[in-house]
C-alpha cells in the first residue's frame, strides 16, 4: 500500500499556503497531521496531485485568549490541546474531548484543523465544536471568513470549505464561571471511532438547571445539537432520566448495515444521561 | 536529494515525495529495526520517535522529516546496553516474535516519560495503539510496569 504519485511543498507561512492553495487549491490538498489523509493515500482512496505541507506555518499552531473566546490555532496537535492549560481552564470539554481520539501515538500528530477539515461524523472535535457553539475561522487568499461549527459541517466527510480555503483556527466561547459539562462516547475497541457520542455543557440558575447544550454525534452525517428537545429542570436523578429520554426520541439516526438503529438509540440515551450526570456533577 | 538526521547520523537520500518514511529508513538508511505491518497507522509497529514524540512512520513522507531528529530503535540501545524498558521486556517475555517490539518500545518510552507513574490499566490504554498477536499483552504490561518501578529506584 503505498500512495500514488505527488508533488510536494512546505511553505514556511500562511501567506505562502494560502497563495499556493490559490495557485493549485483544485488539485492540492492541504497535509499537516496526515493521521486520516495519509492511510486514505496510502489506500488510494485519496490521490492528490500536489501536498501543500503546513507544519512549518508557526502561527497556526498557537492558542490565546482573546476577550471572551478562546482561539485554538489549527495546527495544534490532539496531544497539546489535551493537556493544555488555557484549553482546561476556558473549554474543558473540548481538552477532555482531544484526549480520548485515537491512540497516544495518533495524539501526538493529528491536528484539530485537519479534524474539523476531515469531517467524520464520529469524530470528537467536530461534536464539540457544535455543543460548544465554536465557529471556525477559515481563510483564503481572498481574505478571511467564520463560519458557526454548526452550519460548517454539510454532511459525511464534507464541509463548506471550498478548494482554495484553509482552516485557520478554532473560536471557543469561554466556559461561563460555574458551567458543568459532560462528554461520553462508546468506543467497540479502545482508540477506534465512536458508534455515538454525546457532549453537553449546563448551569444552575437558583435550584433549576438550565442553558443546556447537547449535541450528538455518530449517528447520522454531521454532529448535530439536540438541546431543543430538553426542558429546564431540577437537575436531579429524574430530569436526566427525562432529558435522555427527550434527546433520544428526537435524535435522526441513520441506518447502519451493522448496528441496527434501536440499538443506537438506546445507545444515545444511556450516553446522554452519563453525558448529563457528569454535567451535573461537575457544577461548581 | 534529502538529508534524514536518525539517532544521530544524517543519512542521504534521493526519493520521491511519495515514499513513507518507514520505507525511507528500511531501504535509504538501511534501518531495518523499524517494522512495516498494517501501513495505515492501526498496528503501530512502525513507531519511531520525530523530535521527541512517537509517530507512526507509515503516515508520513519522508520528506516531511527533514530538519528533525529521529529516533529509531536502533537508537535505543547505547553501547549494546539495552534500556531499562528493553530489558524488562526481555526479562518479564514481554516478546515472542518481536515484531511489534520496536513500535511498543518507542511508544510506551516516551509515553512512561509522561506518565512515570502509571496504574496497569493506563499502561493499557496506553498500550493499545499497538497491535501485538502473540503475547497476549501480559508480559508486556508487566513489563512497563517493571520499567517504570525501575526508573524510579534510580531516580531515588
Amino acid at each position: 500500500m503505498k500512495p500514488a504519485r505527488f508533488t510536494y511543498e512546505v511553505p514556511a507561512t500562511l501567506a505562502d499556503a494560502l497563495a499556493a492553495l490559490a495557485r493549485r487549491g483544485g488539485e492540492a490538498k492541504i497535509i499537516a497531521g496526515g493521521q486520516s489523509l495519509a492511510p486514505m493515500m496510502n489506500m488510494r482512496i485519496a490521490q492528490p496531485g500536489h501536498l501543500i505541507d503546513i507544519n512549518h506555518v508557526a502561527e497556526l499552531g498557537q492558542i490565546r485568549l482573546a476577550d471572551d473566546h478562546l482561539v485554538c490555532g489549527a495546527l495544534m496537535r490532539h496531544a497539546d490541546l489535551a493537556r493544555h492549560v488555557l484549553a482546561w481552564t476556558h473549554a474543558p470539554m473540548l481538552a477532555y474531548a482531544a484526549g480520548t481520539i485515537g491512540h497516544y501515538a495518533i495524539r501526538q500528530r493529528g491536528t484539530l484543523g485537519g479534524s474539523l477539515a476531515h469531517a467524520d461524523p464520529a469524530a470528537q472535535l467536530p461534536l464539540a465544536a457544535v455543543a460548544l457553539d465554536a465557529r471556525i475561522e477559515i481563510a483564503s487568499s481572498g481574505g478571511r471568513r467564520v463560519v458557526p461549527a454548526t452550519e460548517f459541517f454539510a454532511s459525511i466527510f464534507t464541509t463548506v470549505l471550498e478548494p482554495h480555503e484553509l482552516i485557520v483556527a478554532l473560536h471557543v466561547p469561554v466556559a461561563r464561571l460555574g458551567e458543568g459539562w459532560g462528554f461520553q462516547l462508546l468506543t467497540r475497541r479502545a482508540g477506534d471511532f465512536a458508534l455515538a457520542l454525546v457532549g453537553c455543557t449546563l448551569a444552575r440558575t437558583g435550584r433549576r438547571v438550565d442553558a443546556v447544550r447537547l449535541a450528538v454525534g455518530g449517528v447520522g452525517a454531521t454532529p448535530v445539537r439536540l438541546d431543543g428537545a430538553i426542558e429546564p429542570g431540577a437537575g436531579d436523578a429524574h430530569w436526566i432520566e427525562r432529558a435522555a429520554r427527550a434527546v433520544a426520541a428526537a435524535v435522526t439516526i441513520e441506518a447502519n448495515e451493522r448496528i441496527s438503529v434501536e440499538y443506537r438509540r438506546e445507545l444515545v440515551e444511556t450516553l446522554a444521561q452519563r453525558a448529563l450526570t457528569e454535567a451535573i456533577e461537575s457544577l461548581t | 536529494m534529502i538529508v534524514l538526521n536518525v539517532n544521530g547520523e544524517e543519512h542521504r537520500a534521493l526519493l520521491e515525495p511519495r515514499k513513507l518514511l518507514c520505507d525511507a529508513l528500511r531501504e535509504d538508511c538501511a534501518l531495518t529495526g523499524t517494522h512495516v505491518g498494517c501501513e495505515h497507522g492501526v498496528c503501530g509497529a512502525c513507531t519511531v520517535l520525530l523530535d521527541g514524540r512517537p509517530v507512526r512512520s507509515c503516515l508520513i513522507y519522508a520528506v516531511q522529516a527533514q530538519g528533525a531528529a529521529i529516533v529509531t530503535i536502533e537508537g535505543v540501545a547505547r553501547n549494546g546496553v539495552l534500556s531499562t524498558l528493553q530489558q524488562c521486556l526481555h526479562e518479564a517475555h514481554g516478546l515472542q516474535c518481536g515484531f511489534c517490539t520496536p513500535g511498543i518500545v518507542l511508544t510506551m518510552q516516551a509515553w512512561l516519560d509522561e506518565n512515570p507513574e502509571p496504574t496497569d490499566a493506563e499502561i493499557r490504554d496506553a498500550l493499545s495503539g499497538n497491535l501485538c498477536r502473540c503475547t497476549g499483552y501480559h508480559n508486556i504490561v508487566a513489563a512497563v510496569a517493571a520499567a517504570a518501578r525501575r526508573a524510579k529506584e534510580k531516580a531515588e
